[in-house]
């Protein structure tokens, strides 16, 4: 059989192909439309999962067929990685909570970028590359560019993420300028490696300028930024693949690479769209700064309609129609069960809810969706933006939860407004506004939000979860 | 490496890019964490060029050890990002089945 598929497959060429070769050939071909197949279902939450369960099969063939290369001389290496990396993966998936999402969604980028550079690592040392001439050499080099990149530009984003660094942008005078200085010096590495690949000490220099580089391209980047971020290292994770795939001569590492950069790209056109800004102002702009803060002019809630829960609740009582706008406050707070409490007490008091999802809500794409599917909000009422924003108008009250930027009506009415441009939800076209929110501190964007100052908004201060808690008690307790 | 050799490669990338876009573009914003986790998954596919590189002759013990950890943490972003994309998928749920 497989001597017929290699005759097949190998016609013209020596009849003496290794058997092996094949089924490591076809095992990868399988799995890369598989994989395609498996995407292309996951366009539709109907039959992701089945898409997903393709994808898994498409793995473990491509694993399975490379353990059968008649390359491989000596399993402990690849059995103690297998081991090491299932022990890990498996309780890390299991474990890690929706709310922790976008910082286990940054880790494995980095993770990701660090094993296709130690790739073209291992490859440079093992001489392969120079010898398969210029193209294998430059596809090495770029590999380990944007690998290295990659993973030390995720490391920063899983710190800024997990606060283990300061949310805040980190800038000092000349730094684009260093970075756009290093960044020629690494192609320029680049080329210089393609023309003299026998040069191990400009071949380090470029591996730790590369590492340099990641961390100083996401220091000056602020926390709100990040879903840009988190998707542009994506899509760097997906080029160094595919230049792997180059360099190695293997498809699937080609074609998976496409399509997670790719996706990376799309996502990140999508966030930066949802924030009407561009590509140089997220990663050059040092957005949120101490600056843009002080140009906000802080200290201006005198006319702040503060309400209690219990205020909230009658308010509540007769609305027909409700919209909650969740931000990442709701994901901070741990709030998305509670959310789901209110709604349902709504919903059993004949009110109309929905929710409306802000493309840059959170800190990753469809950060909310994932929160509110968690506590079992039915995705059928979750709306994109333009999809429920005329909406709004005709909404007896919106309630926002841990939201600010994505409904400043600056976007709107302030050209001065480092915001101005940006599509944001019309809560402030609702007939009433509940805001919950832990104080009057600005947003991320450092920037003050007139809607808390509207004649038709009750602010009520408090951690989300708890507040919450309060006004379904009090909704409920008020009906009997 | 042949010219053809790069082409092939070329086509590949080219094909497999403008598919996945036209893919890509078409899931809702609903389910942009999963594609995220799911893409993260299939990418750690690099596993497969680690897994060469562990278990390969080689002159230096350097390279297997190399190859073992890009094995290990490609493995992590395999595993972990089925478990995880699987685990999301099973909570999103229309109005009645989440009853």
């Amino acid at each position: 059989m497989i001597g017929l598929l290699a005759s097949v497959l190998d016609e013209g060429a020596s009849a003496a192909i290794d058997g092996r070769v094949i089924v490591y050939r076809v095992s990868l071909f399988v799995a890369s439309l598989l994989f395609l197949v498996g995407l292309r279902m996951l366009t539709n939450p109907e039959t992701a999962r089945r898409g997903m369960q393709m994808a898994v099969v498409g793995m473990a063939l491509g694993v399975v067929g490379t353990l059968v290369h008649h390359d491989i001389v000596s399993y402990h290496w690849i059995i103690g990685g297998l081991v090491v990396g299932t022990v890990i993966g498996i309780p890390m998936g299991l474990l890690i909570p929706m709310t922790k999402m976008p910082e286990r969604i940054a880790l494995s980028h980095a993770g990701g970028g660090l094993a296709v550079a130690l790739v073209g690592i291992a490859e440079y040392l093992a001489g392969h590359p120079q010898e398969h001439g210029k193209f294998a050499m430059g596809s090495v080099t770029f590999e380990i560019i944007m690998g290295a990149i990659t993973f030390t530009g995720s490391l920063m984003a899983f710190g800024k993420l997990a606060e283990l660094l300061p949310g805040k942008p980190m800038t000092f005078p000349g730094q684009n300028a260093m970075n756009v200085l290093l960044l020629a010096g690494a192609l320029g590495l680049l080329v210089v490696l393609v023309l003299h690949p026998h040069l191990p000490v400009l071949f380090y220099l470029l591996v730790g300028v590369s590492l340099i580089l990641g961390v100083l391209l996401v220091l000056p980047i602020g926390g709100a930024d990040m879903p840009v971020v988190i998707c542009l290292l994506n899509s760097y994770a997906g080029l160094a693949a595919s230049a792997s795939g180059f360099a190695l001569d293997n498809n699937v590492l080609i074609i998976c690479g496409a399509l997670d950069g790719g996706s990376g790209l799309i996502l990140a056109l999508i966030m930066s769209k949802a924030m009407n800004r561009s590509f140089a102002n997220v990663l050059f702009g040092a957005f949120g700064s101490d600056a843009a803060a002080a140009a906000g002019g802080a200290g201006k809630g005198g006319n702040v309609r503060e309400g209690t829960p219990e205020d909230a609740a009658e308010l509540l009582k007769i609305a027909q129609s409700v919209i909650i706008v969740p931000g990442y406050g709701m994901a901070v707070a741990q709030a998305q069960h509670a959310t789901r409490d209110l709604a349902t007490a709504l919903a059993a008091n004949g009110t109309n809810v929905r929710y409306a999802i802000h493309p840059v809500a959170g800190r990753m794409p469809g950060h909310m969706n994932v929160l509110l599917a968690e506590a079992n909000v039915p995705y059928d009422q979750l709306f994109e933006l333009d999809a429920i924003n005329e909406e709004f108008e005709r909404t007896d009250v919106s309630i926002v939860v841990g939201a600010n930027d994505v409904v400043n009506p600056a976007a709107k009415t302030s050209p001065g407004s480092p915001i101005f441009g940006m599509p944001i939800l019309n809560v402030d076209k609702s007939k009433a506004v509940i805001v919950l929110k832990r104080s009057m501190k600005p947003g991320f964007a450092g920037i003050e939000n007139e809607l808390f100052v509207l004649p038709q908004t009750m602010m009520v201060f408090g951690d989300a979860k708890q507040t919450l808690g309060k006004i379904t008690a009090a909704m409920k307790g008020g009906g009997h | 490496m042949s010219i053809d050799h790069i082409l092939a490669g070329l086509y590949v990338f080219s094909l497999a890019a403008f598919l996945g876009y036209q893919i890509i573009s078409k899931v809702p914003q609903l389910l942009h964490t999963p594609l995220m986790a799911f893409t993260n998954a299939i990418s750690g596919v690099s596993v497969v060029a680690s897994i060469l590189i562990a278990g390969r002759k080689s002159d230096t013990l350097l390279i297997p050890i190399l190859g073992a950890v890009a094995v290990a943490s490609a493995t992590i972003n395999v595993v972990g990002g089925f478990v995880i994309t699987d685990r999301m998928l099973k909570m999103f749920k229309k109005k009645g089945a989440a009853k």
